[in-house]
């Protein structure tokens, strides 16, 4: 499953709108990713900042 | 808790959708998942004012951070392309003002707002739609006839209702920016950057406000080298003349959806803004059409509230109308995105050469039959503009 470096993220929620399965989702300031997470790498390769790992 | 119509996302397009929705005299909750209004920003700011007058709107000056003369577009080389005009005229916003003034207004007109609630989640009931918001009470059960989805690119209020509003990378801008202070750069234009090397598939942009500026950019990923980010400090480190005493007093981050595909509407569902990917698919800009989309869901939600038909096949009148707006308009676009993806910077170059400021406004406005002419005096361009606007 994909790793959020929560040091680097921007809780923009761009990786969100990207998420093909709705796995991710924006709490605010904090990103969550449950289970539904194919590791399709989709998000990995939005992440402006590069705070997500897969 | 029952009402007639709940605003996911107090954003420009929730907060229209709360006023006009409230001035019609229904009852109208906006549940809003930040703990501040407004902040932080997706976004460069900037709004022109024929964009606004064409929307009635005449927004607070206290939302005025900025006010610009027109755009300076900068080739990949560096030849400057003035922009100017009546129609160039603009304001950069601070958005932190500008949507907490929407909210206040929509307030005006009666709606109700609650901050650090965020929907998780909707299923049907008797014909309605019930939400459960967290908040900081815990959660609550809200029953409402009508719900908007203006909550942004990552909507959920879509997806839970069966639309497939999931962006396409290939169609999804990867955006940062800085909020700076101490550039040394003139205020009254904004600054457009464009090059593969500055921002691959996009553009960088340089917005003053009145004691700092939005600096930021956008990129396609498709064509990436590296991070969104790293391009930013890149564009920085290699414009000493600028940024040389400039420091970030805040730092944003986004996706910005070029291209609309999802549908907008569902039984008891309607998505506004970004939600439903109402962006101009050549400059990014998101805030006309958000509002625009808007004032035309109202107007349908309306119609279909006092008729109590609230059926996908119903609120469809808002799809239909936000396509004779902007459906052939938004193709041309696209064609003009395709083209502009093939070009190399040496045909950036020969753009510079021949296209004049109203040149560049036209084309923003889909106008390409002109567009194609200029280019038979460069032979290489006009064989991929046959192909990709023709």
């Amino acid at each position: 499953m994909v790793k959020i470096n929560y040091d680097a993220c921007l809780y923009c929620g761009g990786c969100v709108g990207v998420c093909p399965v709705d796995a991710i989702t924006l709490h605010e300031i904090r990103i969550e990713i449950n289970e539904k997470c194919v590791d399709c790498g989709t998000c990995v390769e939005f992440c402006p900042v590069g705070a997500l790992e897969g | 808790m029952k009402v007639d119509c709940l605003i996911v996302g107090a954003g420009p397009a929730g907060s229209v959708m709360a006023k006009e929705m409230a001035s019609y005299g229904y009852d109208v909750l906006v549940v809003e998942k930040k703990q501040e209004i407004g902040c932080p920003k997706r976004c460069a700011e900037g709004v022109t004012k024929h964009g606004l007058d064409k929307l009635e709107m005449k927004i607070h000056p206290l939302c005025i951070f900025g006010r610009i003369k027109g755009a300076i577009l900068y080739s990949p080389s560096g030849k400057k392309v003035l922009m100017e005009g009546e129609e160039m005229e603009g304001y950069v916003l601070e958005r932190k003002i500008f949507e907490k003034w929407l909210a206040a207004e929509a307030i005006k007109e009666g709606a109700r707002y609650m901050v650090k609630a965020q929907a998780i989640d909707m299923e049907r009931k008797n014909g309605n739609w019930l939400l459960k918001v967290k908040t900081i009470e815990g959660i609550k059960e809200i029953e409402a006839k009508l719900v908007v989805g203006a909550d942004g690119v990552e909507s959920k209020v879509g997806r839970w209702a069966g639309l497939n509003t999931t962006n396409k990378i290939t169609d999804y801008h990867s955006g940062i920016q800085f909020e700076m202070a101490g550039l040394n750069i003139e205020n009254k234009y904004i600054h457009i950057f464009f090059g593969r090397e500055v921002a691959p598939l996009g553009y960088a942009w340089i917005f003053p406000k009145a004691f700092s500026f939005n600096v930021g950019l956008g990129i396609l990923v498709k064509q990436a080298k590296m991070r969104a980010y790293d391009y930013l400090k890149k564009f920085i480190e290699e414009h000493e003349e600028i940024f040389r005493n400039a420091q970030p007093i805040e730092i944003n981050a986004g996706g910005v959806p070029v291209a609309h595909f999802t549908e907008m509407v569902t039984d008891g569902v309607m998505l506004v803004g970004d939600a439903a990917q109402l962006v101009n698919p050549i400059h990014g800009g998101g805030i006309y059409r958000a509002i625009h989309s808007s004032l035309m869901a109202a107007e349908v939600a309306n119609k279909a509230l006092k008729e109590n038909d609230l059926s996908k096949e119903r609120l469809k009148e808002y799809e239909k109308k936000w396509e004779e707006e902007y459906g052939e308009k938004t193709k041309k676009l696209m064609k003009l995105r395709a083209f502009l993806e093939k070009l190399e910077d040496k045909d950036f170059e020969l753009l510079a050469e021949i296209l004049q400021g109203e040149d560049i406004y036209a084309l923003t406005q889909a106008k390409l039959n002109f567009f194609i002419k200029k280019l038979i005096k460069k032979p290489s361009l006009l064989v991929l503009a046959k192909k990709y606007l023709m």
